[in-house]
């Protein structure tokens, strides 16, 4: 795998759309290419988080395990999707699990190589977290309808 | 006096007391339910009248916001009041009306009857300027759109109007603002302006189309001259220079939608106590709820119709609970529907400035002083 | 006689009085899920079903316990029954979701403005629903499916809070599948063996593969729902006036005369329930406790 074919790889993913070419050359060299095949697990819950995805194709459920209940689905994510915030918060442990749900090729980043970079060039850490927030914003809104069940049966 | 003159609409004449005796007696002939005003209860109602003898010679009244009183005057006027808390829709849109009965039979099944008796026909004696204009009002809600009322509809096809002209303002009215009044000017059979200048006790009586004239052929009236009309004239100026309210209703509409959150709803939410009084004495109010009932047996089943009001919990009730629960909400949906939905949904105000909830209100809260107050603190844009 | 507009709804041989329903029997009676069933009519019963359009509503009553809109969930047009998907939620569902087969109730309709069908072909339709939203745009679904090659892509987007509160799955899985139409359902809360997508509905919207600029929106669901789909429609780049949604109000006469429906100006039984959502964004965003 050339650094070269992962750069347009990389480039075709939305969450760096708009990103320049060097900053870009500059964080694939943390990236490699993985595949999942259906219901393989990504990672589990305590496990360390050194890995950031940026999801090509397919599928990957969140889950979380409920003594009673099994695993549980709290969110699917798909092609265009980053997977992972785990990577960026101290002690840098997975706060639930992931599995790919159908064959599922993603961009995996080495953390601790794209936290370097991103201590390194203060810009584009800047940039990175800017693409980033707002996902995190996105996906708490989110979190915040389930919460609010508005499908749930009216009280009394 | 001349009886038996032939009249144009238009037209004017004069009628003593004797002679508005036998209106109501010929109305009554002509096979008309009449009905008109009457002291009971401590107010001025809306009943059915057999003669002037039934009429509150004499009575006026004082109104204030959240006060009615009866007062005497020092005359023997018949129409010396103005406005108690019934209104005309009492008889054209009647507090409950059955819809239909239905009965189910042992194997299930249903029939549905509707009661084909054709309703009263009325002739309302002293309808108001402002209540000729609410009827107006009602007439575009309950007969403009694509389903009308047809027994709303058919009350007020038969009903024969037959409108007084104010000598004397109320203490709440503001008709001069929403130009709706004192003066009767169009939209009755037959118009009244009671004259007492002098010691006399006569009524310039006006014809407002042919069905007035018929009435008025039957009646012995003189010519009116210059010195009624004039006496006719200053009895509605009086009026008109006594209104002591007025609503600015320039730019109203698009300030009333404009503000939801005015802290003037808050404010006049800590006062409402969402009783509905203004609702069922506003006569422009049409919002109703169905009823079922059902014979005990589980054998007979009828739908009812009644006056309903949007200030009850119940009216914007939708599974689970009620869209307004709060009297805020309440009280701002209802003052802007009646001076701001109102105008988009029909074309015009649903106020007529007939002072009613004003005077009613056990709080006295003013429908002028709340909209002048949205109106004051909306941005620097004006007064 | 009042005279009536000529977009006027009453249908021909309907009970000239609009407050007194025709009496009919309920041809077929079937359970989708917990609390929610589906009543079917013979459209012979309702003239035809002249005049039935998807989005549009009907009043039906239960003798002795009361009257309710319900929306069609089927119309003629696109299926064999005129059908209605009532859930459980007063008494007066209550007895509507006990009724057999034979059973006899009370029905006037059809009522109300529906989905813009017409206006939206030529270009992408996005079809958006919540929970019991499914069924008002059922109809549509159909209608569109029966006219497929009028229409760009297509997409149906259905939220509910656990598959097990999806309605008409298969249905919609054969539907779809058969006429290139994308399908994404969102659970809010998972359950084993759930294959579909986990999330709340504005989540995947970005997944719908639709080009903003001819898209419209047909949505519908809870308020709050609606809200968010509208926010992130938005975001996505559909305009609010390509976007539709399905208010819902407390009604009794259904013919824009007792006043209890009214949502600003309009008055949702005969302005609605399907409304443009550029006309009542100001109105939808008050709020009322």
């Amino acid at each position: 795998m050339s650094i070269k074919g992962l750069d347009s790889i990389l480039r075709e993913h939305p969450f760096v759309a708009g990103l320049d070419d060097d900053s870009l050359a500059f964080i694939a060299g943390c990236a490699r290419n993985v595949v999942f095949d259906a219901d393989a697990r990504v990672f589990s819950e305590g496990g360390d988080a050194d890995h950031f995805y940026l999801i090509r194709e397919g599928g990957v459920a969140l889950e979380m395990f409920v003594p009673g209940r099994g695993e549980i689905t709290f969110l699917t994510l798909g092609a265009g999707d980053i997977l992972g915030s785990s990577w960026l918060v101290p002690p840098y442990r997975w706060t639930f699990d992931a599995r790919a749900v159908v064959r599922t090729r993603a961009l995996a980043f080495d953390a601790a190589c794209l936290r370097g970079k991103c201590e390194e060039d203060a810009r584009l850490g800047y940039d990175m977290m800017k693409r980033f927030v707002p996902v995190l914003a996105q996906r708490l809104q989110a979190a915040r309808l389930q919460l609010a069940d508005l499908y749930g049966a009216p009280a009394g | 006096m001349t009886g038996g003159r032939r009249m144009g609409p238009g037209d004017k004449a004069v009628i003593d007391r004797d002679g508005l005796d036998l209106l109501i007696a010929h109305l009554a002939e002509a096979g008309y339910r009449v009905i008109g005003p009457v002291v009971r209860d401590g107010a001025i109602l809306y009943e059915p009248v057999s003669g002037v003898a039934d009429l509150p010679a004499g009575w006026g009244e004082d109104q204030e916001a959240g006060r009615y009183r009866l007062v005497r005057r020092d005359d023997a006027a018949l129409f010396g009041h103005t406005l108690g808390p019934h209104s005309w829709k009492r008889y054209l849109l009647p507090p409950r009306r059955r819809l239909w009965q239905a009965r189910r039979d042992a194997d299930g099944a249903i029939e549905i009857e509707t009661d084909p008796a054709p309703p009263p026909r009325d002739a309302f004696l002293g309808v108001r300027a402002c209540e000729l204009a609410a009827i107006a009002v009602q007439d575009r809600v309950l007969r403009g759109g694509a389903y009308g009322d047809a027994d709303y509809a058919a009350r007020r096809d038969g009903a024969f109007l037959v409108a007084v002209n104010c000598g004397t303002a109320g203490g709440t009215c503001f008709c001069v603002s929403m130009e709706t009044g004192p003066a009767a000017t169009a939209g009755f059979d037959l118009a009244l302006t009671e004259l007492t200048d002098g010691g006399r006790h006569d009524f310039l009586i006006e014809v407002g189309g042919a069905r007035g004239a018929e009435i008025a052929a039957g009646l012995p009236t003189r010519p009116a001259g210059s010195a009624d009309l004039e006496a006719a004239a200053a009895a509605t100026a009086r009026a008109a220079a006594q209104m002591g309210r007025a609503l600015d209703t320039d730019g109203l509409k698009d300030r009333l939608q404009a503000n939801p959150d005015h802290a003037r709803w808050d404010e006049v939410a800590a006062r409402c106590l969402a009783c509905g009084n203004c609702t069922q004495v506003c006569p422009t109010c049409f919002c109703s709820t169905t009823e079922e009932t059902t014979s005990l047996d589980g054998a007979t089943a009828e739908r009812w119709k009644r006056w309903e009001s949007c200030f009850t919990l119940d009216f914007s009730y939708l599974h689970g609970g009620s869209i307004r629960s709060s009297a805020k909400s309440r009280y701002r949906q209802w003052l802007t529907h009646k001076l701001a939905d109102w105008v988009d949904q029909f074309g015009e105000s649903g106020c007529v400035g007939c002072g009613r909830c004003i005077t009613w209100c056990p709080v006295g809260i003013d429908i002028t002083e709340e909209a002048a107050a949205v109106r004051r603190g909306f941005g620097g844009d004006g007064p | 006689m009042v005279p009536r507009p000529a977009d006027s709804a009453a249908p021909e041989g309907a009970s000239t009085d609009p407050w007194v329903p025709r009496v009919l029997a309920v041809a077929g009676a079937r359970d989708e899920t917990v609390g929610v069933r589906t009543l079917t009519i013979d459209p012979a019963a309702v003239d035809g079903g002249a005049g039935i359009a998807p989005g549009q509503f009907a009043m039906l009553y239960v003798f002795g316990v009361g009257e309710v809109p319900i929306s069609f969930s089927g119309t003629p047009d696109d299926g064999p029954a005129v059908a209605h998907t009532v859930r459980e939620v007063g008494p007066v569902t209550r007895a509507l979701c006990a009724l057999e087969a034979g059973e006899r109730i009370g029905w006037r309709g059809p009522f109300g403005r529906g989905w813009p069908l017409a206006e939206a072909e030529g270009g992408d339709l996005a079809l958006i629903a919540g929970g019991i939203g499914l069924a008002p745009l059922r109809p549509a679904l159909r209608a569109v499916k029966a006219r497929r090659d009028r229409f760009g892509r297509v997409a149906l987007l259905y939220g509910a809070r656990g598959p097990g509160d999806m309605l008409f799955l298969p249905e919609l899985r054969a539907a779809c599948a058969d006429a290139d139409i994308q399908l994404l359902l969102a659970a809010d809360h998972a359950e084993p063996g759930w294959t579909g997508e986990v999330g709340v509905v504005p989540a995947f919207l970005p997944r719908l593969k639709l080009d903003p600029a001819r898209t419209r929106a047909f949505v519908c669901g809870p308020e709050a729902m609606m809200r968010y789909t509208v926010l992130g429609l938005g975001d996505l780049g559909v305009g609010a006036d390509r976007i539709f949604v399905s208010m819902e109000r407390n009604m009794k006469c259904a013919v824009g005369l007792c006043g209890r429906c009214q949502f600003g100006g309009d008055f949702v039984c005969r302005d609605g329930p399907v409304f443009p959502f550029a006309d009542i964004a100001a109105r939808f965003a008050v709020r009322e406790r």
